[in-house]
């Protein structure tokens, strides 16, 4: 049988429901978590890398529901449990960090204030030693001087500082999982490296899986172990992180890595992927990238493509891989 | 320099007053004695962290603020208040957030046609739509959509109608603002491209500020590096990245997420330790020296002038 | 990433079954094949968006259809209606002395008498008051009163409102400072109180040529007016105030500007065509609050004149008889709450469909 994952989601489809009808945000997402390991979930706008997030935390939108699919914590399927079950598995098991470190936080309580709730809630710990918890984990996160921090507002905060913050309240149960959603991307470049070495340094030390959603190329190819490519919803690519980034096996990867300035390709002119990302409210009915693929074929056009094998490293969903076996077998009806 | 160059700033300061207690006003020093030069048909590339100025500068070059002090010459001529109408027609901004940029109360082709209308460059209704059209197919842009709204566009086409504004009165100047910052990476590209291609067909010369180094670097000539109201080094575009010397530029160069994991895992990163000061508290003398590795007593004592290290390129620091 | 069931050996022939594809599938999609796949969604204007929404909306089409009826009412039933608001009910140019606080639907003596002779009497729907009145013209004429009172005082208090707001937001610094502690002042006065001191000084200090036609509103409802404009249109000018400043910070301004636009320019393009949708919610949330108030003071006999009607003068004046007649207060009682109600609830409808923040 298989084996047993931290976190295993099969065949998630998350949908909202909107004055202008169902919109399929996720559709058939399937991926295991060992623990420990640092996932990268990549994609643009619209790709369904935060819906999938969020479906794992089970912290949609009101209007948002997982309407098919397995969400197996350490298996155990979480889309069955009762709230009261999934409040002590939210912060416990898996916390979640956000992209806009101004306003995750309440600006009306002190850091202090805040970072002790949520170890209280989750914890046996009172009086003293929740205070001693909070100092303990603003060290953790490399705030220096915790005790002068804990009395300070939000406001009184920078933005790197207050996304430590953030992450010393994720870490304040010692969950199994970390999810950071797009967690440096409002902060500077010189900020950003000091939150992406810190994810690294606590990932090494407290040996938590970390899931890293974003849409930059960069930051993933820097932290993860491996990666998924997504695409209108739909996974187009997954592997390790070496396979995704020198060996794309589905055009939207290989779109994407041509038309990003990289170091070698200064001089050159960027290949850009055409047309507009893709509009979820209007999914086409085969290949998500159909449109914007400048290799599309007639089959993409009608034919959503199965994920396959192409090392053992790696799959991809791309027709193309399936074009060239069906060349090499010499195929011809 | 023999040539005059297209735009040229000397010295300029923005500083703005921010209320600090019920009677104490401080002086915010925005941009504080900024001075570099844009030849025709040339992108110079701001680099910055957010709050370093970088923004300000570009809208004090369209004097949508006054500046403090400093001066702004176009092709040789001071550009005031009084003359800055007739400047706007050669002078022109592309804004970083295409949703808020663009009003969604009007059309496409009213947002482009605005400044047509102001500068009343057309003398019947079709010349109007004639050049509307015009500008929308110089964009990429489909001339069917000239009816919608601004609202029914993606990021990347949001973006396109913006740059189609600034080109309406046929610029010699163009400050880009942050303009890809807001879009996905896939479309990134695209917009990039469209400014060179639009640069090599039309002469345009950019002031490209942005904070993505790569951008930045992709796009530029020259580049100038801002930390706190200051340019700190400015070079060409390859002296600035590989032969970076201040060590401001260096771990900013080092921080860069590159999408290459070998490389990235390889390198070795400077990490800067703390936070951006406040800009109402800057340290005296050079204002990097509070995160800097190389400080000495100097640094305290007075800000280090830009010094050429050959080729042009500039650096401002007194022990590298 | 799962390392599951990875099989030993994979070539991609292995996983899959090539032989049901074809070379055709494999051909290159032509661009037209392409472009099918990618429309864009239909065209809408902001306008058109609003409405559909709002025509979404249970509660606020309820409450358009209520209004309607109400103002179709208001309209057509005094041109059917044979009697007058004023008017002492008689037969045959005989005073009906006995057609005093009839039932609804309900004849006196004297008119039986009439209908019995072959004669025909239009019903009194709600009956009569106790000076002979058909009290169905009065709840209609009410009710007019009533929904003209709200609606212009509610256009006053938006004129003032909006060229004070505006002023004030987009010239900003120390005009605003000064015009906006003005507003501060009158917003600190108690407004009920000073409402009743006005209209009292009022009534006696304005006097109109008999025949004109503010005269012919009557000083009341003049003074109504008077009253409204200069104490609701504080909360006006602030909105609008606070409408113009948020607009002002965005970038399109910005732009606007950088093109050379002129300060005109700026405000007739870009900032009233998108505070108007605000606009039209307040003004649709200060109608009941006028008509409220209005109800207010003609119940404790400082609004409209008699003999004309007004809804809350006519539940003043069915108080009197509440043991006997309780229906006389329940008519114009209950046409209030439908106006204010379906005011309220269209005002939230509009402000779900048209206010941008609220925008997904």
């Amino acid at each position: 049988m298989e084996k047993d994952y931290l976190l295993s989601v099969q065949d998630l489809h998350t949908s909202f429901f909107t004055d202008a009808g169902e919109v399929h945000a996720v559709n058939g997402v399937s991926f295991n978590l060992n623990p420990g390991e640092i996932l990268g979930i990549v994609g643009e706008s619209g790709s369904g890398k935060s819906v999938t997030a969020y479906s794992v935390m089970q912290i949609l939108e009101s209007t948002g529901r997982v309407t098919g699919g397995k969400i197996l914590y350490k298996g155990d399927d979480l889309t069955k449990w009762s709230s009261s079950k999934l409040d002590k598995f939210r912060g416990k098991c898996v916390s979640i960090i956000f992209q806009d470190p101004m306003t995750s936080l309440n600006p009306v309580f002190t850091i202090g204030n805040q970072i002790e709730e949520a170890i209280k809630l989750h914890t046996e710990k009172k009086g003293a030693e929740v205070h001693e918890r909070a100092a303990e984990l603003l060290t953790l996160v490399g705030i220096t001087d915790p005790e002068k921090r804990l009395v300070q507002y939000p406001h009184e905060l920078s933005g790197g500082m207050r996304q430590r913050v953030m992450i010393a309240m994720a870490l304040a149960c010692e969950p199994d999982i970390l999810i950071a959603d797009e967690p440096t991307t409002a902060l500077d470049v010189t900020i950003q490296a000091q939150i992406l070495e810190l994810i690294q340094d606590l990932q090494k030390k407290i040996g938590m899986a970390v899931i890293l959603v974003t849409h930059d190329l960069g930051v993933i190819a820097e932290l993860c172990d491996n990666i998924i490519v997504m695409y209108g919803g739909r996974i187009c690519e997954r592997g390790t992180a070496r396979e995704i980034f020198y060996n794309p096996k589905h055009e939207y990867t290989k779109g994407l890595l041509k038309s990003i300035p990289n170091v070698n390709n200064m001089k050159e002119k960027l290949v850009p992927i055409a047309g507009s990302p893709i509009n979820i409210l209007n999914l086409p009915k085969g290949c998500a990238f159909c449109a914007r693929c400048e290799n599309c074929m007639k089959i993409c056009l009608t034919d959503v493509p199965e994920e396959l094998w192409i090392n053992e490293n790696h799959k991809a969903s791309c027709w193309m891989n399936v074009k060239e076996a069906f060349e090499a077998e010499g195929g011809k009806k | 320099m023999s040539k005059t160059p297209l735009v040229e700033v000397k010295n300029l300061k923005q500083y703005f007053p921010i209320k600090t207690g019920l009677f104490k006003t401080e002086m915010l020093k925005a941009v504080d004695d900024v001075s570099f030069y844009i030849n025709e048909g040339e992108t110079l590339g701001l680099v910055g962290e957010s709050g370093c100025g970088k923004t300000t500068v570009g809208r004090t070059l369209l004097h949508l603020y006054e500046p403090t002090a400093g001066e702004i010459l176009y092709e040789g001529t001071p550009v005031t208040e009084k003359n800055i109408f007739s400047m706007r027609k050669k002078m022109q901004m592309v804004f970083q957030d295409p949703y808020s940029s663009l009003d969604p109360r009007m059309t496409v082709e009213d947002i482009i046609g605005e400044p047509l209308d102001v500068h009343k460059l057309y003398s019947s209704r079709g010349e109007r739509r004639e050049k509307i059209l015009h500008l929308m197919e110089l964009v990429g842009l489909n001339a069917e959509h000239a009816t919608r709204y601004a609202h029914e566009f993606s990021g990347g086409q949001r973006q396109r109608i913006g740059i189609a504004r600034a080109l309406a009165v046929d610029p010699k100047f163009i400050v880009c603002d942050e303009p890809v910052s807001a879009l996905d990476v896939s479309i990134q590209a695209q917009v990039i491209n469209m400014f060179e291609e639009l640069q090599e067909k039309l002469g345009v010369a950019y002031l490209f500020i942005a904070h993505d180094l790569l951008v930045v670097h992709h796009i530029s000539k020259r580049i100038a590096v801002m930390y706190m109201g200051k340019i700190v080094e400015t070079g060409t575009a390859d002296d600035v990245n590989y032969n970076s010397i201040h060590p401001y530029t260096c771990s900013l160069m080092s921080a860069v997420p590159i999408p290459d994991p070998d490389y990235i895992r390889g390198r070795k990163r400077i990490v800067l330790e703390g936070d951006v000061p406040s800009p109402l508290h800057m340290p005296s003398g050079c204002p990097f020296r509070t995160r800097c590795n190389h400080a000495c007593e100097k640094c305290a004592e007075a800000m280090p002038p830009l010094t050429d290290r050959g080729n042009g390129h500039m650096v401002a620091c007194w022990v590298k | 990433m799962g390392n599951d069931k990875m099989p030993k050996k994979n070539p991609l022939s292995a996983q899959i079954n090539l032989s049901k594809f074809n070379s055709f599938m494999f051909e290159k999609a032509s661009d037209e094949e392409k472009r099918q796949q990618d429309v864009m969604s239909e065209s809408t204007t902001f306008f058109k968006d609003g409405m559909r929404k709002l025509f979404k909306n249970p509660l606020a089409v309820g409450s358009i259809v209520v209004l309607g009826l109400i103002l179709i009412t208001i309209i057509v039933a005094p041109m059917i209606v044979p009697y007058h608001y004023e008017e002492i009910l008689s037969v045959d140019g005989v005073r009906d002395k006995g057609a005093k606080n009839l039932a609804p639907f309900t004849y006196s003596k004297l008119e039986q008498q009439y209908i019995d002779n072959g004669g025909y009497r239009f019903p009194h729907i709600f009956g009569t008051d106790e000076q002979c009145r058909d009290y169905f013209v009065r709840v209609v004429y009410g009710t007019r009163v009533s929904l003209i009172v709200g609606f212009f005082a509610s256009i006053i208090v938006l004129f003032l409102g909006m060229l004070y707001g505006s002023i004030s937001g987009y010239l900003g610094g120390k005009v605003d400072l000064i015009m906006m502690r003005i507003v501060d002042v009158i917003y600190s006065l108690p407004d009920m109180l000073i409402i009743i001191l006005l209209s009292v000084v009022l009534q006696t200090i304005l006097n109109f040529s008999p025949g004109s036609l503010l005269a012919s509103l009557g000083t009341n409802m003049i003074s109504l007016f008077i009253v409204f404009g200069l104490l609701y249109w504080v909360g006006m000018a602030r909105l609008i105030r606070g409408q113009i400043l948020s607009i002002k910070q965005n970038e399109y301004i910005l732009a606007a500007k950088s093109i050379g636009a002129p300060t005109g320019m700026i405000i007739k393009r870009h900032i009233l065509p998108n505070c108007l949708s605000v606009i039209i919610i307040s003004t649709a949330l200060q109608i009941p609050s006028a008509i409220f108030t209005e109800s207010y003071l003609s119940f404790v006999g400082l609004g409209v004149q008699a003999p004309m009607p007004s809804l809350g003068s006519l539940a003043n004046a069915a108080r009197g008889g509440l043991q006997s007649y309780p229906y006389k207060l329940m008519f114009p009682a209950l046409a209030i709450c439908l106006i204010v109600l379906s005011f309220n609830l269209l005002g939230d409808g509009l402000r779900d469909a048209f206010d941008p923040k609220l925008k997904k």
